[in-house]
């Protein structure tokens, strides 16, 4: 297939619809951490990118917000065209200029503190992360409370960015300032906000 | 929706365009990661007036699909003019199925009530929100109350309280009372009576604030805490009533006074219709409902 093609082909087939019903998972998602939200497979995006990571891009992603991809991403023309054509989104190569970050390989990710945190005034100024992980049960559990928690719940993402538990440590000290994930797996989609307290530590 | 589509001149789905509801959906996802905090947000044109819902109708439009079944209240009630209207402009731009029954809604637009039945997980409650800033009446520079959020400055706020306490002996403010979320924002529940605010408290359901002339979105997760501001001397407390509802009996529920003539008649009816409906259809009665309860 030529790569014009490539970039053209394989996003929602009903864009309304599905934006919406990926939002409304995404939104459960963030109100909910911890939840997996399931069934998002509505795009054939190229590789590395995941369906799960490309429905994001596409609900959430226009000429407003600009892109930046992790090393893995950025390499692929495919992937880069693909998002040119289906969301318009400008990519950028500085993460503190980016509105959303997609990270094919999280092991590897640069330090939290590198993407937009907003600021004391505007802390809706920040990014959205979406880490595209192998498993989010297959990993180190992570237990969590806060916000959209009851008492606890739990959930085990792998991989994770190097030291991620002291690194949303971090993030959560910084509030209101701090950035927000979103894990996606072939299993579905979970989110971090940044209210979510990991209360046990790296074993 | 196939013989729609063929149609020409279509409004989108739920009548803001995609990239409208892209730019507010990312505003709902910040606004429910800082909760409490009010995100800016491009407010549209709605084809109402401002002041009518227009900030709570874009957020339901653009949270909204074809599974959702929708409620619209205005003051608790389901048949006044404002939730009359609402209802059937969802109708008309979404084709969604619409329903008075709390329990049946997936999400309920409210205009300054929280219904009495309580909510469920997985329910969205959409508030309609005149003025979003708590501290507009008493500071009313933008850049200074933003500073007074970041800053977590909160002390004019208590200082309006106290001398409420001072003029009136207890604090007098009765709605839109406000609440800390989560220890840090203070936030305006938008003109609810304060009888509701508890009810915001560890809520099941995802609570999200719309105001279109203000353009302002902020969100309340579930399972998250709201604390209504008080002193330990004056804790506070929500509005009793004397006498239960005239139609169903309940105590406990928030009521409506009704004037019944020009010699002082009057009654206290339930402000939430579906609540005093379903009531009245388990045979609960009061003392005007003109039938006996049922035995």
């Amino acid at each position: 297939m030529s790569l014009a093609s490539i970039a053209i082909e394989g996003g929602f087939r009903n864009p309304v619809f599905d934006a919406q019903s990926v939002f409304r998972a995404l939104m459960q998602a963030m109100a909910e951490p911890g939840t997996v939200a399931r069934d998002l497979g509505l795009t054939r995006p190229p590789a590395p990118l995941t369906p799960e990571a490309a429905a994001v891009a596409l609900t959430s992603c226009d000429q407003d917000t600009p892109i930046w991809l992790d090393a893995p991403l950025a390499a692929e023309e495919a992937v880069r065209a693909w998002l040119a054509f289906h969301t318009g989104a400008p990519l950028t190569a500085t993460p503190s200029e980016a509105h959303f970050a997609f990270c094919a390989e999280p092991e590897n990710l640069i330090g939290l503190e590198n993407f937009a945190q907003g600021s004391q005034e505007y802390p809706d100024r920040s990014a959205t992360l979406i880490l595209q992980v192998k498993s989010l049960s297959g990993g180190p559990e992570l237990l969590l409370e806060g916000p959209g928690i009851e008492t606890q719940r739990t959930l085990a993402p792998h991989p994770m960015p190097r030291h991620f538990t002291r690194q949303w440590a971090q993030n959560r000290a910084r509030f209101p300032r701090g950035i927000d994930l979103v894990l996606v797996s072939r299993e579905g989609m979970a989110a971090l906000p940044r209210t979510t307290r990991i209360v046990n530590q790296e074993g | 929706m196939n013989a729609h589509a063929e149609a020409i001149a279509q409004y989108n789905f739920a009548y803001l365009d995609e990239q409208t509801k892209r730019m507010i959906r990312r505003a709902i996802l910040k606004a429910i990661a800082i909760p409490g905090y009010q995100v800016p947000f491009a407010s549209r044109e709605m084809p109402m007036p401002y002041g009518w819902g227009t900030g709570g109708v874009q957020v339901t439009a653009s949270v909204i699909g074809p599974q959702d079944v929708l409620k619209v209240i205005d003051q608790g009630a389901d048949d006044t003019t404002n939730a009359v209207s609402i209802r059937a402009f969802f109708q008309k731009v979404a084709q969604v199925s619409v329903t008075t029954h709390t329990g049946e809604a997936t999400i309920i637009q409210t205009r300054h009530r929280i219904p009495e039945e309580p909510l469920k997980e997985g329910q969205v409650l959409v508030y309609q929100v005149p003025i979003p800033e708590p501290l507009r009446f008493l500071e009313p520079r933008e850049t200074e109350t933003r500073k007074m959020h970041a800053l977590e400055e909160y002390g004019l706020m208590h200082v309006k309280l106290y001398e409420d306490i001072a003029q009136h002996g207890h604090i007098a403010t009765t709605f839109a009372y406000p609440v800390k979320v989560e220890g840090r924002y203070v936030m305006d529940p938008s003109p609810t009576p304060k009888f509701d605010n508890p009810k915001m408290h560890m809520s099941k359901a995802l609570q999200l604030f719309g105001a279109g002339r203000e353009k302002r979105i902020y969100a309340i997760p579930p399972y998250t805490h709201v604390e209504s501001l008080d002193f330990d001397d004056h804790p506070f407390e929500v509005q009793r009533f004397e006498e239960p509802c005239a139609l169903c009996g309940a105590h406990g529920v928030y009521l409506d006074e009704v004037v019944l003539d020009d010699r002082g008649g009057r009654m206290f009816v339930c402000s939430d219709t579906d609540h005093c409906e379903e009531r009245r259809a388990e045979g609960h009665r009061g003392h005007l409902s003109g039938e006996e309860a049922a035995t």
